[in-house]
């Protein structure tokens, strides 16, 4: 058994490691290094954990068989383009954490008449337990809604339908047998209450709903009474689950109202919230480990929202409470689109033949149409005429921070070739041709010359300067703002409707035939 | 030192090392930057081990804590795997 001493030792070492995972992550050439780095402090902190104290080990085994074997699976199997997804789901296992522990050790202590209740135990376990219920119901919904079966009104497929309503199903089982297994409780019948409130709106087959408002300020409220009547009776084992319940409604509700363009911000937000919720849970077992690790990912999280924030001009009270549609006076579709001239694949590639430099920017289209491979054998293909090719990202491209670089990677393009906005557009003139591959509100130049446009101030890449613009896209349908974009039928703007992933194959052939 | 301030001076200055560190990762790697740190919020999976393993707490307690330690496990193995996938294809350049 191993002293108090170098357990903590252990702690620092491992703490160090995690330190040093993301201040490698500064480079794609250390990043897998970094990443090392932290699964050995992990590691080393949860041998050290084990090798100390007397540990029954049969329950513990079979937590952390399964939890491995389900996390492989889930990181070997998923598809670059489902990474939000994934991330999502991470974020939402971690909060879950964050409460169990925190409801583990409650029970442990009252159970036992030496441990200690005092003060601070209270606040972080009631810390602990609202962010993370908030964490895990409001990564549940992001998940749901970017594999779009929360919130939807189209008819699903039956793994979605699957998911969908056991998760509805096993919350309100859970929420009832609690309620009934507790006989006499009040806060054990409003637990039950909440589970019924949490399945039945994530029913609802939009994201919008009158009262839904209400329902925020009502549980916001709520939430707030229980945390201080668990934090003056640790004890009421009822009383700490309705805060959760109450908690997770307030989760719920805070995610659903969110937009598809704004998915990246609360992807960030989730990620910092797991790690603050991590924290809160070091305070509760008076850990260092898990404070500083939740500590360093909280600040993560906060730096990625602000980052995607900006990105979009707007604030995160903006994003978290705000609405997003078109502007008061937008004109009709039709009087703005008069001049859009539609093109084909051997006109764009003899336009290309002629070309010096290329610029090509992606959007979430290009993930939706799996097209990163067919943009990579397009750029090898103009390379190899000569032409100079790079790619401007977007920091708000795709949903989540980095989609489209991940995307692109995987398709072997070398990060060097990726460009963001800042360094790309002074340039932007002296570009030949601007493709631009399902993207949309990124690239519309309103941002910038209609002040009272729903996206008025927000950065975007300004391929309206290049010589040629080739915007490749199913239809004229906007992007997640709702608003026309003006740049399809300006002069220099050529319009190749078409699938991204077949238009761009189309466009490979008759290169090639050049 | 009360143990409190203490820890509170950890989670301070932890969040500042974090700014300072974060602030340095490039765009480029902010997708992979995302599922690494979430692999080390799984850190909660220590907290979840001591009381999945206490002898002498409640049942209820330990298979709480035990359901921890699955959610936890899952974060710390899939979130370092996928980010090891991801790093790689950033790693090994075209020929």
């Amino acid at each position: 058994m191993l002293s108090q001493q170098v357990v903590n030792l252990v702690y620092l070492v491992a703490a160090v490691l995690f330190i040093l995972d993301l201040k490698w992550m500064a480079h794609p050439r250390t990043a897998v290094r970094g990443n090392r780095a932290g699964a050995l402090g992990m590691a080393l902190a949860v041998a050290v954990t084990l090798l100390s104290g007397r540990h029954d080990w049969s329950l513990i085994l079979i937590g952390v068989a399964v939890g491995a074997v389900i996390g492989a699976v889930a990181a070997m199997r998923v598809k670059m383009t489902a990474m939000p997804e994934l991330v999502g789901l991470f974020n939402g296992f971690g909060g879950a954490a964050s409460v169990l522990v925190a409801g583990s050790a409650v029970i442990a202590a009252v159970a036992s008449a030496t441990a200690d209740t005092g003060l601070q135990m209270r606040i972080a376990t009631v810390a602990s337990a609202f962010i993370g219920s908030v964490t895990f119901f409001g990564s549940y919904v992001a998940f749901g809604k970017l594999a779009e079966f929360l919130a939807v009104k189209w008819k699903l497929h039956p793994w979605q339908r699957v998911v969908k309503y056991g998760f509805s199903l096993v919350v309100a089982v859970g929420c009832l047998g609690y309620a009934a297994a507790v006989p006499g409780a009040w806060p054990a019948w409003l637990v039950a209450l909440c589970g019924l409130a949490i399945s039945g709106i994530l029913l609802v087959r939009k994201d919008r709903f009158p009262g839904m408002d209400a329902i925020k300020m009502v549980a916001a409220l709520a939430a707030l009474a229980v945390a201080v009547l668990v934090v003056l009776d640790p004890g009421d084992e009822p009383l700490f689950w309705l805060l959760v319940a109450v908690a997770g409604i307030l989760g719920v509700i805070l995610t659903l109202s969110i937009g598809g363009a704004d998915m990246p911000v609360v992807i960030a937000l989730l990620n910092s919230y797991s790690g603050l919720a991590a924290a809160a849970t070091g305070f509760v077992i008076d850990n260092t480990v898990l404070i500083i690790a939740g500590s360093l990912v909280g600040a993560s999280g906060i730096i990625l929202t602000t980052i995607m924030c900006k990105a979009m001009n707007r604030s995160l009270v903006n994003v978290l409470f705000g609405t997003m549609g078109p502007g008061a006076d937008t004109p009709a579709d039709d009087e703005i689109y008069r001049t859009v001239k539609a093109t084909t694949a051997d006109e764009i590639a003899m336009i290309l033949d002629g070309a010096q430099r290329v610029v090509i920017v992606p959007g979430y289209g290009m993930a939706v149409a799996q097209a990163q491979h067919a943009v990579r054998d397009l750029a090898t293909a103009l390379e190899g005429r000569g032409t100079n090719v790079e790619y401007a990202i977007h920091p708000v491209a795709g949903r989540m921070p980095g989609h489209m670089n991940v995307l692109l990677a995987e398709a072997d393009v070398p990060y060097e070739a990726l460009v963001e906005m800042d360094d790309i557009n002074p340039t932007m003139a002296q570009v030949d041709v601007a493709i631009v591959v399902g993207a949309n509100d990124v690239v519309n130049p309103v941002a910038r010359t209609d002040p009272k446009s729903a996206i008025a101030g927000m950065p975007i890449i300004d391929v309206d300067k290049a010589r040629t613009v080739v915007v490749i896209k199913r239809s004229l349908s906007p992007g997640f703002a709702g608003i026309p974009n003006p740049l399809f039928a300006s002069d220099n703007a050529l319009m190749f409707f078409a699938d991204g992933k077949k238009a761009i194959l189309d466009l490979l052939a008759a290169v090639k035939e050049l | 030192m009360s143990d409190l301030v203490m820890l509170l001076t950890v989670f301070v200055l932890a969040i500042f090392v974090g700014f300072e560190v974060i602030t340095k990762v490039p765009p480029t790697l902010h997708t992979p930057l995302m599922s690494g740190s979430n692999a080390i919020s799984g850190i909660t999976v220590i907290g979840a081990l001591i009381l999945a393993g206490a002898i002498d707490s409640p049942q209820v307690s330990r298979i709480l804590a035990t359901v921890a330690v699955a959610f936890a496990t899952v974060n710390v193995v899939g979130g370092f795997l996928v980010t090891n996938r991801m790093l790689k294809m950033f790693s090994e350049r075209r020929k």
